[in-house]
């Protein structure tokens, strides 16, 4: 019967270890540092065709982070995807005028929306809205093009 | 307080027409007996006729189908869990057993209801504790765990704990079991001692009839779950009710038969794979 | 009347419905018991505290040494079996996303709890058993101390909190052993391993779900062990066959939630 000391002693340690687990799951593995935007602001943006993207997609400029999509809703009226993107308060020397893109990670991997600046003198603000988008690239109709620029070329020669 | 009649005052448990079964089987029919106050209670019976259901009766533990029960003139079945606990602080209840904690130095098992329901302080408790280890003269042991014990010294611990907080009554279930007779007598012993010294109704189960009889103000002899034949110890042996004189001079034959139920002898023995 | 199998199975089927009618009375009985722990006045909160530190540590820290050599070896066998399968791909650069989603979600919460019950929960049940057998429980009933506050509720909430703990360090020494296996080993790009997993591994989806699901395994295996040693037979074949039962309906238990919980926490995506 080990002494009372002694046992509140392990019980602390097994506590602590398991909040050290726990600390080290939640900023050492998962993605919950990246994924805090610190004093964001919101921008949308209208897209054709969203493809794949998902809420909480990353969102980058030149290939850096920058935020995280919040929200996808859709417009009936003019069968648009709305794009809400939440973009980390670092970043607020956004032209106007940069464009949006659906790209995807890889060959097959995730899709995020891919920032390019543009010459605008004035930045992004809270609700303002991107005006050029570039849908996600369909995969079937991709082929569907090549397949149909081959057998016109080939039907040229 | 919940008795619709008055409670005597000198009667501290009072079992009033107790109807009690057990899947099916009954196993008290119309059960009555009074425990005096300041009074050692025998209560003797064959094995399995009830006498440790009686005191799960009274300790609140099972509630008689029909009956009343009442200590201290409380009804017993009718309290709310609080009211019972206040009442079980009274009473203490011996198991045959001893059912000491085995994870527990015999200190700390007498310590344990002193710890739980008082507040005193470690020093103080120290010496209560003591006193009471003095009383069943194992003091000494204090500081050995239950499984070092033998059945009496286990027994006399469990005494200890049981009058740890003073109680009003001690019941005690088959004391005198298992025990060598030195054992034995040290129990009858304290049993006496503290009922006379301090004034403790006790109520012992048993069927031990030797023991009980030397202490013994009131005997009760119980079977076929009601109460057969009650008086003093020396009404009891002079009685010449056959329950009596059976159970007492320990006949093997009388109102309690030898022979567990059957079919006839001489059939059973000529057919083969015949059922009793 | 005839005795089909038909009527067993139903006799069997109601039985273990009255028992888990039962088992739920029990419960019922129990949260208040351990709810009413930490409220009451002054020195009896000290007191109950005691009484779940000194389980915890029967339940917890007596069962952390199997639950992190557990963890080193499946992690190191997930490095292995994952590099085996994505180098096919041409993928490797996953594994460290392979093993510390497996780990997070799935098996963390699931092997603790299963390990768990074996170690902790049938010990829980055995020690319950034999103090009910003993008439130990009787004794204190006796003695006006409620057995249920003072010996059931605080192993209860012992195994509610270890569990999650325990599934976490199992996940995160599992994540290491991958590491060893993966990059020490077998060669795949150490900040690759990490950047990955800490690209990918949702912490709302993979690392709080699987917490949950530490929780509500805490809550069952604890339920079951307490209740099957509470309501065992007194004898020693009786609690015997109470420590079997409760490492078998615990498991299958535990399987069966992890199922209905991955199927509703997936589902939303």
């Amino acid at each position: 019967m080990l002494n009372n000391r002694l046992i509140e002693f392990w019980v602390g340690v097994f506590v602590i270890a398991g909040l050290v687990a726990l600390t080290t799951l939640a900023f050492r593995v998962s993605n919950l540092t990246a994924m805090e935007t610190v004093d964001g602001y919101k921008v949308t943006a209208r897209f054709n065709n969203v493809g794949q993207l998902k809420v909480k997609a990353p969102i980058t400029l030149a290939g850096v982070r920058i935020g995280r999509v919040s929200e996808i809703v859709f417009d009936s009226d003019k069968y648009q995807a709305v794009v809400t993107l939440e973009i980390d308060g670092r970043f607020r020397k956004i032209p106007r005028d940069s464009s949006a893109s659906i790209l995807t990670a890889g060959l097959l991997g995730e899709q995020y929306v891919g920032l390019e600046a543009g010459a605008d003198e004035e930045f992004l603000r809270q609700g303002d809205s991107l005006m050029l988008t570039q849908s996600a690239l369909v995969l079937e109709k991709l082929i569907g093009q090549l397949v149909a620029n081959l057998a016109s070329s080939s039907g040229k020669k | 307080m919940n008795s619709p009649s008055t409670p005597d005052r000198d009667v501290l448990v009072d079992i009033r027409d107790v109807h009690f079964a057990r899947a099916g089987r009954p196993v008290l029919q119309g059960m009555r007996l009074s425990v005096a106050r300041g009074r050692i209670t025998v209560i003797l019976g064959g094995s399995g006729c009830g006498k440790t259901t009686l005191l799960n009766l009274i300790g609140g533990r099972l509630r008689p189908d029909r009956g009343e029960i009442l200590v201290d003139g409380q009804s017993v079945p009718s309290l709310g869990t609080r009211a019972l606990y206040e009442l079980r602080k009274r009473m203490a209840l011996l198991f045959q057993s001893g059912a000491l904690f085995t994870d527990l130095t015999v200190f700390e098992n007498v310590a344990f209801p002193i710890r739980e329901h008082t507040r005193l302080p470690e020093s103080l408790l120290r010496k209560v504790v003591l006193m009471k280890l003095e009383t069943v003269g194992l003091r000494g042991a204090r500081d050995l765990m239950p499984a070092e014990l033998s059945g009496g010294m286990a027994r006399r611990v469990a005494l200890a704990r049981a009058i740890a907080l003073d109680p009003m009554m001690v019941m005690y279930d088959e004391p005198f079991t298992g025990l060598d007779p030195i054992s034995m007598g040290v129990i009858a012993q304290l049993i006496r001692n503290l009922n006379r010294a301090l004034g403790i109704t006790s109520v012992v189960v048993t069927h031990d009839v030797a023991e009980a009889m030397t202490i013994a103000d009131h005997v009760y002899l119980i079977g076929d779950g009601r109460v057969i034949a009650e008086g003093g110890p020396q009404a009891m042996q002079a009685s010449s009710e056959e329950h009596v004189r059976q159970f007492l001079d320990g006949l093997p034959d009388g109102p309690v038969r030898f022979h567990y139920p059957a079919a006839d002898y001489v059939d059973d023995l000529r057919h083969p794979g015949s059922r009793a | 009347m005839t005795d089909t199998a038909v009527h067993r199975i139903g006799r069997w089927a109601l039985a273990r419905i009255v028992r888990l009618g039962h088992a739920t009375a029990f419960l019922h009985v129990l949260l208040v018991r351990s709810w009413r722990l930490p409220s009451r006045p002054g020195p009896a909160a000290a007191k109950a505290a005691r009484l779940v530190v000194h389980q915890l540590f029967s339940v917890g820290v007596l069962t952390l040494a199997i639950i992190l050599v557990s963890g080193i070896f499946v992690g190191m066998v997930l490095g292995l079996q994952g590099y085996n399968t994505l180098v096919d791909f041409g993928s490797e650069a996953s594994l460290g996303l392979l093993v510390a989603l497996s780990l997070t979600r799935e098996l963390g919460p699931v092997v603790t709890a299963l390990l768990f019950a074996g170690r902790a929960g049938s010990a829980l049940t055995a020690e319950i058993g034999l103090m009910k057998a003993t008439e130990q429980l009787a004794g204190m009933e006796m003695m006006a101390v409620n057995p249920m506050t003072r010996v059931i509720a605080p192993r209860f909430v012992a195994g509610l909190i270890s569990l999650p703990l325990l599934a976490a360090m199992f996940t995160v020494i599992g994540i290491y052993g991958g590491y060893v296996v993966g990059v020490i080993q077998l060669g795949v790009d150490a900040g690759v391993y990490w950047s990955q997993m800490q690209d990918r591994v949702d912490f709302y989806d993979d690392v709080v779900n699987g917490l949950i699901k530490g929780v509500v395994f805490g809550f069952v295996v604890s339920w079951i062990a307490v209740f099957e040693g509470y309501d065992s037979v007194p004898t020693s074949a009786g609690v015997a066959s109470a420590t079997t039962r409760t490492v078998v309906s615990a498991s299958l238990a535990v399987l069966g939630l992890d199922f209905i919980m991955t199927a509703l926490m997936m589902g939303g995506s």
